[in-house]
């Protein structure tokens, strides 16, 4: 484990902010994932006090603080009913709840982890953060750009009436996924994101308009073949790249079939 | 630096390192029911409750509890009497090792959902490690103090 010199719990994000700007000093967010680090932290900053710990849901958003856990995530009834139960089916294999009571959404939408089941389902939803000094920014671009030193303050998730799913393979219920698969459809288009590649998770349009005409059998496979081909992956203890790649082919089918069940009852 | 929480319902004051682990902290208190498994965050073994949520204490600072209430198993045996022989009755607990977390999330579990179903059950206890039974033992046991006491006509708690 890493070896910590200080503990301070920042009155302000402007404090939280400046302290976080001394390259030794780090958020530990949940620490779950930190404590696995090695290595010296002169500072820990813990955003415990901020009241970054609550969940606002309006008419048109939700406003997800940092330091939600994912279990308060998985337990929210109105963000539960709006991805009909996307959000919890993706979360509920994640360890275990004590873990769950731990893990933060700022720790994991900050982290950027390739295995993140979490970016991947917010990645399906018109979804934003909320940076101190970078303001508010598509989660699809900042999933894509390196970390820097600012503070996630904010998840906003933007409603659009649509419908959500989300499925993973795993090799054993509680580790991490071989592969994450999240599927919506909101605004009249298509979104996939594939996770676990093992890289992290991307976002894919259906830019061919495959799906244009609806899903069906016939769609729902040719474009799973054309996630199959597009999307890039590796392989890790967890699984081969070919692996991987046949996976796509199977979630992503399953995974549109059932969004056109859900949408349609077809 | 200077942390102070309430351990099973007493105020503890003490001077900790900034990177000490609540697991540490706990077991210099005498809490010895919280133990050391896995130490990456899945066997929940340390399990604790934080402000009566369960917690991994392998895995959070010391410094973060600072302020909040802990229980561990020495201060819930009268709630864990409930049930632990029926989970003994199953022979569930062979080598015994991860029957403090079992017990402990168990708790809260049965805080947090009074009748669970079998699968809920498990779910719940998805976190929790056994190198010695195949987790059928401690459902049946959970499940048959369930069944036991509505058949008595009560609810945990009452």
């Amino acid at each position: 484990m890493m070896t910590i010199q200080n503990y301070i719990r920042p009155q302000s994000l402007e404090e939280a902010y400046m302290l976080n700007q001394k390259k030794s000093n780090r958020i530990i967010g949940g620490m779950l994932w930190l404590k696995m680090t090695n290595g010296l932290v002169s500072t820990a900053i813990d955003l415990c006090d901020l009241g970054l710990d609550t969940l606002e849901e309006t008419d048109d958003s939700f406003s997800i603080g940092a330091m939600v856990s994912l279990r308060q995530l998985e337990l929210h009834e109105g963000l539960n009913a709006y991805t009909q139960g996307a959000v919890a089916k993706a979360l509920q294999d994640i360890v275990g709840v004590q873990f769950r009571n731990m893990a933060t959404i700022g720790g994991s939408i900050f982290g950027r982890f390739g295995f993140s089941d979490v970016l991947t389902v917010f990645l399906a939803m018109d979804t934003y953060v909320e940076l101190y000094k970078g303001g508010i920014v598509p989660l699809r671009e900042f999933a894509s750009i390196n970390r820097d030193r600012d503070v996630l303050v904010r998840i906003i998730v933007k409603k659009h009436p649509g419908t959500f799913t989300y499925l993973s393979m795993r090799n054993t219920r509680t580790d991490f996924p071989v592969l994450t698969c999240a599927t919506s459809c909101f605004d009249g288009a298509y979104h996939t994101v594939i996770g676990a590649r093992p890289e992290r998770a991307v976002l894919l349009e259906d830019i061919q308009g495959i799906l244009s005409g609806g899903i069906n059998q016939q769609t729902a496979s040719s474009f799973a073949d054309f996630a199959a081909e597009n999307i890039k992956v590796g392989s890790n203890v967890r699984g081969s790249a070919a692996y991987r790649t046949h996976l796509i082919r199977v979630l992503t089918n399953r995974a549109l079939l059932e969004l056109e069940e859900m949408t349609h009852g077809n | 630096m200077e942390i102070k929480i309430i351990l099973n319902g007493k105020s503890v004051t003490d001077l900790i390192d900034a990177d000490t682990l609540l697991i540490d902290f706990l077991r210099s208190h005498g809490c010895y029911s919280v133990k050391r498994g896995c130490e990456t965050s899945n066997c929940g073994l340390c399990t604790v409750l934080m402000d009566d949520v369960p917690i991994l204490s392998c895995s959070m600072l010391a410094a973060r509890a600072d302020g909040h209430n802990i229980t561990t198993l020495e201060g819930l045996q009268e709630e864990a009497s409930e049930f632990v022989g029926f989970i003994a009755d199953q022979g569930a607990d062979q080598c015994g090792f991860c029957n403090p977390g079992f017990v402990m999330n168990t708790i809260a579990l049965l805080r947090e959902n009074p009748d669970p179903t079998d699968d809920e059950i498990r779910a719940y206890l998805a976190g929790n490690l056994c190198r010695c039974s195949g987790y059928d033992g401690q459902l049946r046991g959970i499940r048959n103090f369930l069944d036991s006491r509505n058949k008595n006509g009560g609810t945990h708690g009452e």
